[in-house]
């Protein structure tokens, strides 16, 4: 349906007034300056996404597009062990978007290269040239992804990795948020060379309102292995773009866990272009309706254009008291890729009468030798398994939290790395155990 | 199928051979009638709206509301989301309304019909008389020693030409008769149900339809009642250029059943022809309606020339509890399908079903589904879905599940199962899950595939050819959806499986 003319315009002044509460960067080298551009050209373009826009269907964009970041309190953890703090790893920090040396490890590693991007972008010759805003740019086909250009266009900070062999230690963006009304934009790149490996981490709620891109180009033979933790602050706002390009043999495995937050909308947007490459991505949501509202949306876009290449999306969510979520996943095959297998799994759990989920599993095939499927499932907790418990003595709150985590167990067993997946789950373990005794 | 002018081969029995064979290698029905034809002038406008009603006969009344569908669409824009592509139709460029010469003088009775009508539908194996149907079909070997029988409201182009058997549906009370008929003698039951499930706001098509439609069937069985025999409309569409908007309305009355099969063709022209029908089923408390259909319209040719574009909306409302509806629908014809039958399970402990298969070859293309809304408590509903892709067709399966707050302990059960014949086709599925409870429960599968080359092997060293064996494990692929089809119509949908598929192998 034709928008009218009113609508139209409304979407031109929504996008100019986000434009000009933001400043252009200055300083930057011509190759920069130019990609900025071309990005406000293309936010431009196809204008900040509102609720009429299929691909925003589910979710309500409003408080992304909006000028101003709406106020989110701060939510102190206390006594609680930082993630992944028991790993090595070179950490990277920001406080509500803004890099902090003093709190970061030297930005050197071995097989790695790292730079902020506010540095990268200021030199006439840098890697960085080739990628930055070039995938997201070709992401924006078949589908208009204009907060992603947005951060192009803008981003005030981030970090450009560069992994020329096997990384020792992963690299770990610890995300701060410190000011109650703080709007971050970053924007990471991440190049991984020919048989080179490196791990990303993330975690934090970053800001009030964050608007994340990151950029990975996975050569041949390459391996980029990610791993997230969204922040729990219960008032935050996220959107998240993570645009992948995966060459051939390589691999591509990324995992989120997201507790609590008003709203997130992670964005994976994946092409795989090399034979016989793999792309995971996985997600494991736990919404509390309660702590104010929960709105969660996984939206995957994965682009087989190669042969014998394998993906798999597996998402599970559990929701409570009103809590919201959403998945919008795809696999396109493209004419010729051949021998492709893809799979994809959304399950949400829904603890309440009051919550919600919302799926829209898509497959769009253009080539014959494939094997692909999608399953979807929504339902309550099994009684059974409940009363089973139950019968041999677990209370029914732990029962329950038991359930849980067995539920969100196949979405984390996705990650690779024994530690990583051992420190999610025990995270996850202990947020259960203080919940119940809240 | 060039084995079977060859030889027989063992274990496949010669009738079977013969009936494929009998239905012939190209699109059958692709010849047309010299039939002289009452035009209305091309295009669409408010004139055209009063000329049809007034051609009907209608009252007052159903000339409003049709003026007032007309008078919406020309503010609506025609749907772009469905995954097909076409040139832009030009909505003035067809005729609206076109009848048959000798139809001007309603005949009284069948044996008033132009014999040149008759032999039409005789040729289209269409048994309009009811001698011919009391020779008919026998039922399954088990199925009683009664002969099947069914009644037939037979549309040809824009007009009903005859209805069979309806003496005896009247003993049982039941109304079966053409659209235009109904208004005059039901006005009633037409004013409180019509545009009720299908508003004339619906969509693009089907406010178009609301304005221009020009006859279609209409049932409606008293409370209580079991319609003694299965109900038929035969759709054919014969003159050039000419749109087809027929619309059918079925109402079951409380605790009562029917079935209802549709059978649609078209000859073969050069021209896109376009047609929007409109179905409405209402099923009160614990009544029942099967809405069978096979949809063979002329396809177009190899380079997608020519065929028919099917934009139907078909919804049914089960209104009372523990109402039930059933949509089976076997789609292999039309140049473009853009069809959602779709259930509103508003009364509680009712169920939906749907059963589909849509094959598309060549240059066809096909965006079809169902939408299950399920509003009241207990609802249930279970959607079952093969696509075939074959040659550079593209197939999608679009669907919409809905639990709402209120649907309490409500289930859904899908299943999408898409096959790719040949590398230069499409298999797509995009399927809306919304829930909004928690007792409820949904699941949706899907797979995407290619015919299995061990299945392949296996028939091939049997001794049957490639063609034959595709055909065999195709079938085999939709046997869910064919087993839900009244019997005679599995047969011939069993049949135009392997005939719609032709040419895509090798």
């Amino acid at each position: 349906m034709a928008a009218s003319a009113a609508q139209v315009q409304a979407r031109v002044d929504l996008t100019e007034a986000r434009i000009a509460a933001l400043s252009a960067p200055s300083g930057e080298a011509g190759w920069a300056v130019e990609a900025r551009r071309e990005a406000t050209a293309r936010l431009r373009a196809a204008g900040l996404p509102t609720r009429r826009d299929e691909y925003w269907k589910y979710t309500d964009p409003a408080t992304l597009t909006q000028a101003e970041a709406t106020r989110a309190s701060l939510f102190e953890a206390s006594g609680e062990v930082p993630l992944y703090s028991g790993i090595d790893r070179l950490k990277i920090v920001f406080v509500d978007g803004v890099f902090d040396a003093a709190q970061s490890d030297d930005l050197t590693g071995e097989g790695l290269e790292v730079d902020r991007l506010s540095e990268a972008l200021k030199k006439d010759i840098h890697w960085a040239r080739d990628l930055y805003g070039v995938l997201e740019t070709r992401g924006q086909d078949p589908v208009l992804r204009p907060l992603a250009a947005l951060n192009t266009a803008f981003a005030t900070d981030g970090v450009v990795i560069r992994a020329t062999g096997k990384v020792s230690k992963p690299v770990s963006f610890v995300y701060l948020h410190q000011d109650e009304s703080s709007d971050a934009i970053l924007h990471h790149l991440v190049r991984v060379e020919p048989g080179a490996e490196v791990t990303v981490l993330e975690n934090g709620p970053a800001a009030a309102r964050f608007n994340k891109c990151m950029e990975i180009d996975v050569a041949d033979g390459g391996a980029f292995h990610h791993v997230r933790a969204q922040g729990r602050d219960h008032e935050r706002r996220a959107v998240t773009h993570m645009f992948a390009r995966v060459g051939e043999g390589a691999t591509y495995k990324s995992f989120s866990l997201t507790a609590n937050g008003v709203l997130t909308r992670n964005e994976h947007v994946i092409e795989i272009a090399g034979d016989d490459a793999v792309a995971h991505v996985a997600g494991a949501a736990m919404g509390d309706g309660a702590s104010g509202a929960f709105h969660h949306d996984d939206t995957v876009f994965i682009t087989h254009d190669a042969q014998r290449c394998e993906s798999r999306q597996v998402f599970k969510k559990v929701l409570r008291n009103g809590a919201e979520g959403v998945f919008q996943g795809k696999i396109l095959v493209k004419p010729g890729a051949q021998k492709t297998d893809g799979y994809q799994i959304s399950q949400a759990l829904l603890l309440d009468e009051d919550s919600s989920f919302q799926a829209k599993p898509e497959l769009e095939i253009y080539a014959d030798d494939v094997q692909c499927s999608h399953g979807s499932t929504t339902g309550a907790l099994d009684e059974t398994a409940l009363y089973y418990l139950r019968s041999r003595g677990v209370p029914r709150a732990e029962a329950t939290d038991l359930l849980v985590l067995a539920f969100l167990a196949e979405a984390i067993e996705e990650i690779e790395d024994e530690r990583l997946r051992g420190d999610i789950h025990t995270r996850l373990e202990q947020w259960l155990e203080r919940r119940r005794q809240a | 199928m060039t084995a079977l002018d060859t030889e027989i081969r063992e274990g496949v029995e010669r009738e079977t051979v013969e009936a494929v064979k009998a239905l012939g290698g190209k699109y059958k029905y692709g010849w047309h009638s010299d039939i002289e034809m009452d035009f209305a002038p091309k295009g669409v406008n408010e004139d055209i709206v009063r000329l049809i009603s007034e051609k009907n006969g209608e009252p007052e009344w159903m000339t409003d509301w049709r003026l007032q569908a007309f008078k919406r669409w020309k503010q609506m824009d025609e749907p772009d989301w469905a995954m097909v592509n076409y040139p832009p139709i030009d909505y003035q460029d067809q005729y609206y309304y076109a009848k048959p010469k000798s139809m001007r003088e309603k005949p009284k009775s069948l044996d008033e019909v132009d014999p040149e009508l008759l032999r039409t539908y005789e040729k289209l194996g269409i048994p309009l008389k009811e001698q011919m149907i009391l020779a008919g079909v026998e039922a399954g070997e088990e199925g009683g020693t009664e002969p099947r029988r069914v009644a037939v409201d037979a549309v040809f182009d824009s007009v009903s030409v005859g209805t069979t058997f309806q003496a005896e549906l009247e003993k049982a009370g039941v109304i079966f008769c053409s659209m235009s008929e109904a208004i005059q003698k039901h006005p009633d039951l037409v004013k409180k149900y019509l545009g009720s499930v299908v508003p004339i706001t619906d969509n693009f098509f089907a406010t178009l339809n609301s304005a221009v439609f020009s006859d279609g069937s209409f049932v409606y069985v008293p409370p209580g009642v079991r319609c003694p025999m299965e109900l038929s409309t035969y759709f054919r569409i014969n003159a050039e250029n000419t749109g087809q908007f027929e619309r059918t309305l079925i109402i079951a009355d409380k605790g009562s059943y029917v079935s209802y099969l549709e059978g649609c063709t078209a000859p073969q022209r050069d021209t896109h022809q376009l047609h929007a029908a409109v179905v409405e089923l209402i099923v009160l408390e614990d009544a029942e309606i099967k809405y069978s259909t096979v949809q063979n319209w002329y396809p177009g040719d190899e380079n997608g020339k020519g065929g028919i574009y099917n934009f139907v909306t078909k919804r049914a409302d089960c209104r009372g509890d523990r109402s039930k509806v059933m949509w089976t629908q076997v789609e292999t014809g039309s140049a473009i399908t853009w069809k959602y039958p779709s259930c509103i399970l508003r009364g509680d402990d009712s169920q939906g079903e749907f059963y589909s298969i849509a094959i598309a070859n060549n240059a066809q293309q096909a965006d079809t589904g169902t939408k299950m809304i399920h509003l009241g408590k207990r609802t249930k509903s279970r959607i079952v879905s093969k696509g075939i892709s074959a040659g550079r067709a593209q197939n999608t399966y679009r669907g919409l599940v809905s639990m709402h707050p209120k649907a309490k302990d409500s289930r859904n059960y899908t299943q999408c199962d898409s096959l790719l014949i040949g590398d230069k086709c499409g298999a797509h599925t995009v399927p809306y899950i919304e829930v909004k409870n928690n007792s409820s429960r949904v699941e949706h599968e899907a797979t995407t595939s290619k015919v299995d080359d061990d299945q392949l092997f296996y028939c091939r060293s049997r001794g049957m050819d490639e063609e034959e064996a595709v055909a065999l494990v195709v079938n085999g692929f939709c046997r869910e959806v064919l087993q839900a089809l009244p019997m005679e119509f599995a047969m011939e949908a069993q049949q135009l499986v392997a005939i719609s598929l032709e040419g895509s192998v090798g």
